[in-house]
C-alpha cells in the first residue's frame, strides 16, 4: 500500500511540478528565459522579467491552489454525502463567497487588509457565513439523520443564496451588474502574490485537518452506521471534514472566482485512475486539480490570444461533457 | 343579390385596408407627446433637443439630467416593467433593440416604440436625427447633432498635429488591483472617442467592443498613455487605488507618469454629452492643444 502511494504521488507530482514549470513560459508574448532571468536589465525595465514574475507566475501558483482546493473539498464532499454528484458549490459555500463579492462590487466596499483588496475579502467573508449556516446544520444534525437532508440543506442554502445575488444583481447600477457577472466568469490573473499569500493561509489550515480524514472517508462513504462500528466518532469527523472542505473552497473561490465543474469532475477522473482509495484519492485530487486548472488556464490565454477565454469556459467545456456523462451513466 | 353583397364586402374591405394604412402610416409619423425612454443615452437625447417635456417615465439606471429625478422608473434593460409602462398611456416607448420580449408586448398592447442600438461615434448624431424625426422634433434634433459633430470636427483639428499616444482606455476594473481589467477594443464609441481626441487604441486591432485584460497584455502592448475612465458617483477612486498600475513599472504609461483617471457619467452614455467626453480625453493626452 505505501508503495503504491508514493510511486502514485510520484507520478501525480511530477506532471504538476511540470505543468507549473511549463506553463510560465507559455504564453500570448513570447519572453525570453535568458532576459527574464537577466541580472543586467534592471527589472523595471525588463519586460520579459515582468512578464514572467507579475503575470504569469502568480497566475500558475493561483491556478493551482484554486485547483488543489476545489478539486480536495469535491472528494471530501462526495464522501461524506455519499453522493457522486456532490460539489464544493453543494453546499453553498460558493454561492456564499459569490455574494460576498457582489456585496463588495455593489457596495463599492474599499477596505484593504494585509495587501489583500476588498473584493477576496469580501468573497472570502460572504464564504465563512454559509460555512457558519452549513455548520449549525451539521452540528444540529442528529445521529441517524441521512445525509440527503444535508444535501437538501445545502441545494436550499444555495438556491437562498442564489436569489440574493440576483436580487443585488438587479438592485445595482447597471455598470456594477456588468462587474459582478465578469467576476461570476472567474480570473485567475491576480497580477500579485498577496492574494495567493491570503489563500495560502485557510487553505494550509484546510489541508491540514484533511491529513486525518482519508481513513474515516473511507469508512463514512461505506456508511455511517458502518463507521460507527469500526470506532469513528461520525459527527466529529463530519464536523472536521465540513468546515476543512469548505474552507478550501472559500479560499479558491475568493481567489479565482467560482471556477465550475473542478470540484466535481476531477475526484471522478482520479478515482478512475487510481481507486477509491482516500489515501491516495485526496493528494492525487489535490495533484491533478492542480495541473488540471494550470492546464485549463494555459488553453484559456492563449488558444485565441491576444484575447483570452474565462478560464471558468474551459473548465466547463472540459467538465460539462464529461459531467453528462456521469449523469448519463448514472441513469443507465 | 349575391353578387352585390359580395362587392360590398369586398368594398368595404379595401375601404378598410385604406384606412389602416392611412391611420398606420399618421402613426408613424405623428409626433410623441407621451414618451417612455428606458435608454440612458435616448433620454439625455430627449432632453437635449428640447422635448424633455414628453417624457414622462425613464429607466432605472437614468441620471441626468436631474429632472429625470423626478419622474417615475419602469426598470431597464433587464427588468422593464411592462404593466406600469402601459398603465402610463405612452404614445412612444424608446428601448433597448435587443429587448425583444418587451417590444412582442408593447406590439400586443399597439403602443409604438422606437428600438435603439448602441454602436459607434457617429451613430449617436445619427439616432439623435431619426429620434427627433420620429417625435416630430427634427430642427430641435438636428441642431443638437450638428453642435455636436460640429465640436468634434473642433477636437479633432486641434489635436490633429499632435503625436498619437498608443493609449489604453480601461473602463473597469477590481478596487485595489489589477484583476478583472476591461478595457475598450477596436470598435464603439469608446474608441470612435479615443481616436477623436487624438489617441491611439492601443487595442486598435482587436475586433472586440470591449476587452478582456489581463497584466500580461498591458506589459506586452506596452501603452505610452492609460487612461481610466469611473463613472459610478459613489464610487471614490484612492490615489492607493491607482497607484496599482505602478506594479507594472515596464509600461512607458506608468514609467513616464501617464496614467489618468477620469470621472463622469458621460464615459458610458453615448449620448449628447459625447462631444464634451471627448475633449476631456483630449485634454488630458494633448494638454499642450487647448492652451
Amino acid at each position: 500500500m505505501r508503495g503504491r502511494l508514493i510511486a502514485t504521488l510520484a507520478v501525480f507530482g511530477i506532471t504538476t511540478a511540470f505543468a507549473c514549470l511549463i506553463a510560465p513560459v507559455i504564453g500570448s508574448t513570447t519572453i525570453h528565459l535568458s532576459r527574464v532571468f537577466s541580472r543586467t536589465i534592471p527589472f523595471a525595465d525588463n519586460v520579459d522579467a515582468q512578464v514572467f514574475f507579475i503575470a504569469r507566475l502568480p497566475r500558475v501558483i493561483a491556478a493551482a491552489l484554486v485547483g488543489a482546493g476545489m478539486a480536495v473539498a469535491g472528494v471530501v464532499f462526495q464522501a461524506l454525502l455519499r453522493n457522486p454528484l456532490a460539489s464544493p458549490d453543494t453546499l453553498g459555500v460558493s454561492a456564499g463567497a459569490t455574494l460576498g463579492a457582489m456585496v463588495a462590487i455593489t457596495f463599492h466596499t474599499d477596505v484593504h487588509a494585509f495587501g489583500i483588496s476588498a473584493l477576496p475579502l469580501a468573497s472570502f467573508l460572504g464564504s465563512a457565513g454559509a460555512l457558519g449556516i452549513v455548520y449549525a446544520m451539521a452540528a444540529a444534525r442528529r445521529r441517524g439523520t441521512s445525509s440527503t437532508v444535508l444535501l437538501l440543506a445545502g441545494i436550499a442554502l444555495s438556491a437562498f443564496l442564489g436569489a440574493m445575488i440576483r436580487l443585488l444583481q438587479l438592485a445595482a447600477d447597471f455598470t456594477d451588474t456588468f462587474r459582478s457577472v465578469r467576476w461570476m466568469m472567474g480570473s485567475l490573473d491576480v497580477a500579485s502574490y498577496a492574494p495567493i499569500v491570503g489563500a495560502l493561509v485557510p487553505m494550509t489550515l484546510a489541508f491540514g485537518a484533511m491529513a486525518s480524514l482519508p481513513r474515516v472517508l473511507d469508512l463514512v462513504s461505506l456508511g455511517t452506521e458502518a463507521a460507527e462500528s469500526r470506532g469513528v466518532d461520525v459527527r466529529r469527523a463530519e464536523r472536521v471534514a465540513l468546515v476543512s472542505a469548505s474552507f478550501a473552497t472559500g479560499a479558491a473561490v475568493s481567489l479565482g472566482g467560482p471556477i465550475p465543474f473542478v470540484g466535481i469532475v476531477v475526484p471522478h477522473i482520479v478515482r478512475l485512475l487510481v481507486g477509491a482509495d482516500h489515501r491516495i484519492v485526496l493528494p492525487a485530487s489535490a495533484l491533478f486539480g492542480a495541473t488540471f486548472v494550470i492546464v485549463c488556464d494555459l488553453v484559456a490565454r492563449t488558444m485565441f490570444g491576444p484575447v483570452e477565454l474565462p478560464v471558468g469556459t474551459v473548465t466547463a467545456i472540459i467538465g460539462g461533457p464529461f459531467f453528462l456523462w456521469l449523469l448519463f451513466r448514472r441513469l443507465a | 343579390m349575391a353578387a352585390v353583397s359580395t362587392a360590398r364586402i369586398a368594398a368595404r374591405r379595401w375601404i378598410s385596408a385604406a384606412l389602416l394604412l392611412v391611420a398606420s402610416s399618421v402613426a408613424l409619423h405623428s409626433e410623441a407627446h407621451r414618451i417612455v425612454s428606458i435608454v440612458p443615452a435616448t433620454t439625455e437625447m430627449l432632453f437635449a433637443m428640447g422635448a424633455g417635456n414628453r417624457v414622462v417615465a425613464v429607466g432605472s439606471y437614468d441620471r441626468f439630467p436631474p429632472e429625470v429625478d423626478k419622474l417615475p422608473r419602469v426598470g431597464a434593460l433587464l427588468d422593464p416593467d411592462v404593466e406600469r409602462i402601459i398603465a402610463i398611456h405612452p404614445d412612444l416607448v424608446v428601448l433597448y433593440g435587443t429587448q425583444t420580449e418587451l417590444r412582442t408586448q408593447l406590439e400586443r398592447a399597439a403602443i409604438p416604440f422606437y428600438a435603439y442600438t448602441h454602436r459607434g461615434l457617429s451613430d449617436i448624431t445619427e439616432t439623435i436625427r431619426t429620434l427627433g424625426a420620429r417625435i416630430g422634433m427634427e430642427a430641435g434634433a438636428n441642431a443638437l447633432a450638428g453642435r455636436i459633430e460640429a465640436q468634434l470636427k473642433e477636437i479633432r483639428a486641434r489635436v490633429a498635429n499632435s503625436d498619437r499616444p498608443r493609449t489604453l482606455l480601461v473602463f473597469g476594473r477590481d478596487k485595489g488591483a489589477l484583476t478583472n481589467i476591461d478595457a475598450s477594443g477596436g470598435y464603439g464609441f469608446l474608441h470612435d472617442m479615443l481616436e477623436a481626441a487624438g489617441g491611439a487604441d492601443v487595442l486598435g486591432d482587436v475586433h472586440q467592443q470591449s476587452v478582456m485584460m489581463t497584466t500580461e497584455m498591458v506589459l506586452a502592448r506596452a501603452p505610452d498613455a492609460i487612461i481610466e475612465l469611473r463613472y459610478v458617483r459613489s464610487d471614490a477612486a484612492s490615489g492607493n487605488d491607482m497607484a496599482a498600475w505602478n506594479r507594472l513599472a515596464s509600461v512607458p504609461a506608468v514609467r513616464n507618469h501617464r496614467v489618468y483617471l477620469l470621472r463622469g457619467e458621460e464615459f458610458v452614455v453615448p449620448g449628447p454629452r459625447v462631444a464634451a467626453a471627448t475633449e476631456r480625453i483630449a485634454r488630458t493626452l494633448h494638454p499642450e492643444a487647448f492652451k
